[in-house]
């Protein structure tokens, strides 16, 4: 018998996917490595150390940048997380007009270019709605939460959309006939279906918004610099081994919260195949 | 029969029901009553409107005209939710994040039922449908005929006034179809409650149901028991439908009050039959003949006379053109001189019965006057 990965036993092929990993990997792997490099040279390896994450944590603006960029990702994947499934289970429940343009609509903000998102949200902020820069911390977000949350909504609502298009309708009438209402047929039936899908949305809002860059870039001011916008002042400044570490730890982030969404996924899966 | 069809008071009235769906009629101005305890079979071939009825009672669809009755209430404008009816979905629709017993007991949750009273309640159901002690289960761990069991706990926990089954065996397979209708029917007689089945399957209907309808193009063929559908179709549709039919077209040449003579084309004799039929001489009707109520006999210069007809009638020959062993029958097709083809069904009563008639044998076809089922339509 033949399987499909069997031809992964070919030297070729090996010889292939070690270059693409090498490609895709290398580089990260010697940004992580250099990350405990115990050297203000970049380039130079002298010995291992933590003295780059040490001096991470005592940078107060770099402390702040991250607090700053944890709170909008967690705002902006509650709030792209309602809008992202209810705009879902619209496209799912109801016909009417103006349906199609709706959908094509809603994938606009994942196919248009980030740097027009990011003008186009500098030009309305600043111009149209101008967020008052004036507010107490967390409020003075309010404008990158805002533009977090148009794009990533897009994607929590194609996932959702994805994970509802597999629902059994008969299970709804069933909790109908059973003598449920609206409201319970929402919380007892379609909620658990679609938990799978939110929890993936929510996880790929989170991680969209805590690594934007462009959009970000133009939307925040000088008191509400995010994670990525400082790891980029800092490489102007200077390149040292604590940007490394910086990018180290967004990458443990972003690919942790990853495994746990594939985890999640896969439990969900070995559950509907047991 | 169950017990409770004694009674025998309508419990269902549907009131000149229409279903429209945009130009399709669905369901066709469609009267019907069924009785208090008694299991009625909706049946009819894809699309004849069936579900579409099962489904207004419901109360997932609304009628376009017409009202339906259930204990005298008009239930037309009452949602599914609040209807004294409970539905067996033909997937079992069994809530796949649920255990067993949160789903037999999701409906008396949803009513409010007090959580002790609920365990009490949803166990006695499952013992009922025999999966005691299966409460813990999650429904993947279940095979489809206990999934079936759950979905049927589930509606019968809510004591409904009536139980709605859709298709209820058709995802089984046939051995567990054949145990699971003789418990459906034990089950029905053990709870009391009325039954409405839907399904395109004449056995399942002749073997589960006390009446049928039967329905075609969203109208009301016939509503009788099964024995009357089978022995007394009211149309050449029901005739063909339940069961297997000799259908053969002639024309009234004799009527009187006691008997009655049909000339059909290919037998020689006018058929003999022992009742007399309402209809001018000439009239075109249908002799449905049942393959079973044809005898077969071996070929001789005479026809056989079976004694109810006089001599010559109701008997044809013709040769064996082709032979089913069935097993506990066998089915032989024979062509008549003219071309015609009848079937015959025999009994195999013996083990050497099978033996008896060979393809290519001439023989002789014959059946009693009371035999023919006469259609006018």
């Amino acid at each position: 018998m033949k399987g499909p990965l069997d031809y992964l036993a070919r030297w070729p092929l090996r010889l292939w996917l070690a270059m693409v990993g090498a490609f895709l990997y290398l580089p990260l792997l010697a940004l992580v490595v250099f990350s405990f490099n115990d050297s203000r040279r970049i380039t130079v390896w002298r010995g291992f150390s933590l003295r780059w994450y040490a001096e991470l944590f005592d940078d107060g603006e770099l402390v702040a940048a991250f607090g700053n960029s944890l709170v909008i990702a967690a705002a902006s994947t509650l709030i792209s997380l309602i809008l992202g499934t209810l705009a879902a289970l619209l496209l799912w429940r109801f016909r009417f007009a103006g349906k199609a343009p709706l959908e094509a609509l809603l994938g606009l903000p994942i196919v248009v270019p980030e740097i027009c998102l990011g003008v186009a949200f500098l030009v309305f902020f600043t111009a149209i709605v101008p967020w008052p820069t004036e507010l107490p911390w967390p409020l003075n977000l309010g404008a990158i939460i805002i533009a977090h949350a148009t794009f990533s909504f897009s994607f929590v609502a194609l996932v959702v959309r994805a994970r509802l298009a597999s629902f059994d309708g008969a299970l709804a009438e069933a909790a109908r006939d059973l003598g449920a209402g609206e409201w319970l047929i929402f919380r007892d039936i379609m909620v658990p279906h679609m938990v799978p899908g939110l929890v993936a949305g929510a996880l790929l809002a989170f991680t969209l918004s805590l690594d934007d860059f462009v959009i970000t870039f133009f939307t925040s001011g000088p008191d509400t610099i995010t994670f990525p916008i400082k790891v980029y002042s800092m490489v102007r400044f200077s390149v040292t081994p604590a940007v490394n570490a910086a990018s180290t730890l967004l990458i443990l982030l972003t690919a942790g919260l990853t495994a746990l969404a594939l985890w999640l996924q896969g439990a969900d899966i070995a559950k509907q195949a047991a | 029969m169950s017990p409770g069809m004694s009674s025998g008071s309508p419990i269902i009235r549907f009131e000149g029901v229409t279903k429209r769906y945009g130009k399709v009629v669905a369901v066709d101005d469609v009267n019907l009553e069924v009785r208090e305890g008694e299991f009625f079979a909706l049946l009819g071939p894809s699309g004849c409107g069936k579900t579409t009825l099962l489904r207004m009672l419901a109360g997932f669809e609304v009628p376009s005209e017409g009202r339906i009755l259930i204990d005298g209430q008009d239930v037309t404008q009452v949602g599914p939710n609040k209807r004294p009816v409970n539905m067996v979905f033909q997937n079992y629709a069994v809530f796949p994040h649920m255990s067993v017993a949160d789903n037999v007991g999701y409906g008396l949750k949803v009513d409010g039922v007090p959580s002790g009273e609920r365990t009490m309640r949803v166990e006695e159901a499952l013992a009922l449908v025999k999966l005691d002690g299966l409460g813990s289960r999650r429904p993947d761990q279940l095979s489809g005929g206990q999934r079936q069991r759950v979905a049927l706990a589930r509606a019968l926990v809510k004591r409904p006034r009536v139980l709605l089954l859709d298709e209820p065996l058709s995802a089984l397979d046939a051995k567990l179809r054949e145990a699971m209708r003789t418990e459906l029917c034990q089950l029905q007689a053990q709870v009391g409650i009325t039954f409405v089945m839907v399904t395109h399957d004449q056995d399942e209907a002749l073997a589960l149901a006390d009446r049928c309808a039967v329905m075609n193009r969203g109208l009301l063929q016939q509503v009788a028991s099964p024995s009357d559908l089978y022995e007394f179709p009211a149309s050449r549709f029901v005739a063909d439908f339940i069961g297997s039919v000799n259908m053969l077209e002639g024309a009234l040449v004799v009527d009187e009050p006691d008997h009655a003579e049909v000339a059909v084309a290919g037998i020689d004799l006018p058929v003999f039959l022992d009742h007399g039929v309402t209809g001018a001489a000439g009239t075109t009707l249908w002799l449905a003949l049942r393959p079973e109520k044809i005898e077969l006999h071996k070929w001789a210069e005479a026809p056989p006379a079976l004694g109810d007809a006089p001599q010559g009638r109701n008997a044809v020959a013709g040769t064996i053109t082709h032979v089913a062993y069935l097993g506990s029958e066998s089915l032989y097709e024979v062509t008549l001189p003219d071309g015609q083809k009848l079937k015959a069904l025999r009994s195999n009563l013996t083990r050497w019965d099978q033996e008896d008639f060979a393809l290519g044998e001439q023989v002789w076809l014959a059946w009693h006057a009371c035999s023919p089922a006469v259609l006018l339509s």
